[in-house]
């Protein structure tokens, strides 16, 4: 604790004297904003409407992109991995637009659909479906046999056997899926409002370097660290929720 | 207790199982096994029936077949005159391996069964801390599988498959990954539920004195493809006390069923020694010494 906070000083420090100094080797800290601009920008910043309103939108294309990834990659992924026919069928243009990175999609995005809006949020949803998809795929597939089974054996029915057995004892992979896709979520929404947005905390920061604010550029990377930061953690939190068996100390020291 | 016994034969009337002539053929043609072939076993209601025999015998493979999770490629399987088409709550199954629902607590998962029949929750809650209650585990309703040691897991599982009160149970090897003591705990709960339930039920085992011990019927399986070997009936007294182990009639029994599971295992292990040295071999030396060869 008392050595992460020295770096974090130290870090600060190093930036702090790095632009007051305008230290300039290979990089150059020339027109790099100093802790104090930024912080006496963010305080005039706290008062702007248009600011709030920046994250307002992009949390709300986080929540509908990786919304839409969550229920569509849960669906299809319990699907694949119960079902050899839809794993025949899907798998492989799944393994096919995989490697595909969300962000090279941003101009078939921009054609495929009608608005700048629905344009972002299915990059946002392409970044997520994918680890989402897998995990689940993943999860259905070490789920111990047994339990299906057992449940059968109690009287199952299909659907209940994918509802209470089979969703729930992939809950734990689909959890890693949620939160490997909330980064890349974040990763995919910045790079789609730099490049194609209106509004959005990634068109804030953009537009702060266009319009040589510089100070907001950091103010900016901040916030998108913390919305990223929040969000993950609601994932985890969430994790914890709905997964209670999972003893909370598993997997630390 | 002969009363009792005599309550339990007048009682159970469901739960006859009749397997004729059965055959199970695993792989395409090339490279097909025979797991079991021509089996023909017939249990009573109420009646506890064992199947022993060497390791990859089949034995699972037969329960499977009775449990719908395996389809024959020949013979019947009928239960109460019924074809066995499928799974169903009629046939509890308790797996060797520990298979309760890790994310329900002991009470979600002795309701499972019952909720699947769509019984009104309470009804549900109700059923199951009766249900625990006679396991002793009502105190550990709330808790999950993984806080429960190997032995209460298993008597929840067993209490799961008894929830929705079929006419048979099917348990494969179910004490086999449970320390000895804790073993014959488990022999004497189930003998005790057995007897309250009134149900049938094929049991599979490595440990021939627990298949003396819990059954009316024993039977011997041959190595690979498996038959039949031998059809054992074990005339002791209920109930069963652990003094009896060292009583002249479970010695010789023992021994019997020692002779029959040697003899197939050694062909299992490849039987390339001479069959008469075997037979003679297998009455010259005690029961433990073959005990360990088993
Ligand atoms: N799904 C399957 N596909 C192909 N072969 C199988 C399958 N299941 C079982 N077998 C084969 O059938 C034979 C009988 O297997 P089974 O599991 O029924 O034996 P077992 O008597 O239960 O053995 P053990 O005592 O080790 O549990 C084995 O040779 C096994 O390899
Ligand atoms: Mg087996």
């Amino acid at each position: 604790m008392a050595l992460g906070l020295f770096s974090v000083l130290l870090f600060i420090g190093f930036w702090y004297f790095a632009t007051k100094y305008r230290w300039s080797m290979y990089i150059r800290f020339g027109n790099i904003p100093s802790p104090v601009d930024v912080f006496n920008e963010a305080m005039t910043l706290g008062k702007n409407a248009d600011f709030y309103n920046n994250m307002v939108v992009s949390m709300r294309r986080i929540l509908l992109g990786f919304g839409i990834a969550t229920f569509a990659g849960v669906g299809l992924g319990l699907l694949i991995g119960r079902y050899r026919l839809m794993h025949n069928l899907f798998f492989p243009v799944m393994e096919m637009l995989r490697p595909i990175p969300a962000i090279a999609w941003v101009p078939i995005s921009i054609m495929l659909w009608p608005t700048n809006e629905s344009s972002i949020v299915f990059i946002t949803f392409i970044g997520s479906f994918f680890p989402i998809l897998l995990n689940t795929v993943e999860g259905v597939f070490s789920l111990d046999k047994v339990l299906v089974r057992a449940a059968r054996s109690l009287g199952a029915s299909e659907f209940a056997l994918l509802k209470d057995v089979i969703l729930p004892g992939a809950l734990p992979h689909i959890f890693t899926g949620l939160a490997v896709g909330m980064g890349v979520a974040w990763v995919s929404l910045i790079a789609a409002e730099m490049i194609s947005g209106q509004f959005g905390i990634g068109y804030f920061t953009w537009e702060a370097y266009s319009l040589i604010q510089y100070a907001d550029i950091v103010i900016g990377m901040i916030v998108i660290g913390v919305l990223g930061l929040a969000c993950s953690g609601a994932i985890r939190l969430l994790g914890r929720l709905v997964m209670p068996w999972i003893s909370p100390n598993d997997g630390r020291s | 207790m002969s009363s009792n016994e005599a309550v339990t034969k007048a009682v159970a009337e469901k739960g006859r199982i009749q397997i004729d002539d059965l055959q199970v053929t695993f792989g395409q043609n090339g490279n097909q096994v025979d797991a079991v072939s021509g089996v023909s076993i017939h249990i009573e209601p109420g009646e506890f029936v064992s199947i022993v025999g060497p390791s990859g015998c089949g034995k699972s493979t037969l329960l499977n077949a009775v449990a719908g999770f395996v389809k024959p490629s020949g013979g019947t399987l009928l239960l109460d005159g019924k074809a066995i088409k499928g799974p169903g709550a009629d046939r509890g199954m308790v797996f060797q391996q520990y298979s309760l629902f890790p994310w329900m607590s002991v009470r979600k998962n002795v309701e499972f069964g019952l909720k699947m029949q769509r019984m009104a929750s309470g009804q549900r809650e109700s059923a199951a801390r009766t249900l625990l209650g006679l396991a002793g585990l009502l105190a550990f309703e709330n808790h999950y599988p993984d806080q429960l040691s190997g032995g209460m897991r298993q008597r929840v599982g067993i209490v799961r498959a008894l929830a929705t009160s079929p006419q048979v149970l099917l348990m494969d090897e179910p004490f086999g990954a449970l320390d000895a003591q804790t073993r014959v705990v488990m022999q004497e709960i189930l003998t005790n539920m057995w007897q309250r339930f009134r149900i049938s039920v094929l049991f599979i085992t490595h440990d021939i004195d627990e298949s003396i011990f819990l059954s009316d019927r024993v039977y011997v399986m041959t190595a690979r493809p498996g038959k039949i070997k031998a059809e054992i009936a074990i005339p002791l007294p209920r109930p069963r006390l652990p003094e009896m182990s060292t009583s002249a009639e479970f010695l010789k029994i023992r021994e019997q069923l020692h002779a029959l599971i040697r003899e197939e295992s050694l062909k299992a292990m490849g039987g390339e020694l001479k069959e008469g040295g075997l037979s003679g071999f297998g009455i010259e030396v005690g029961p433990e010494g073959v005990g360990e060869l088993v």
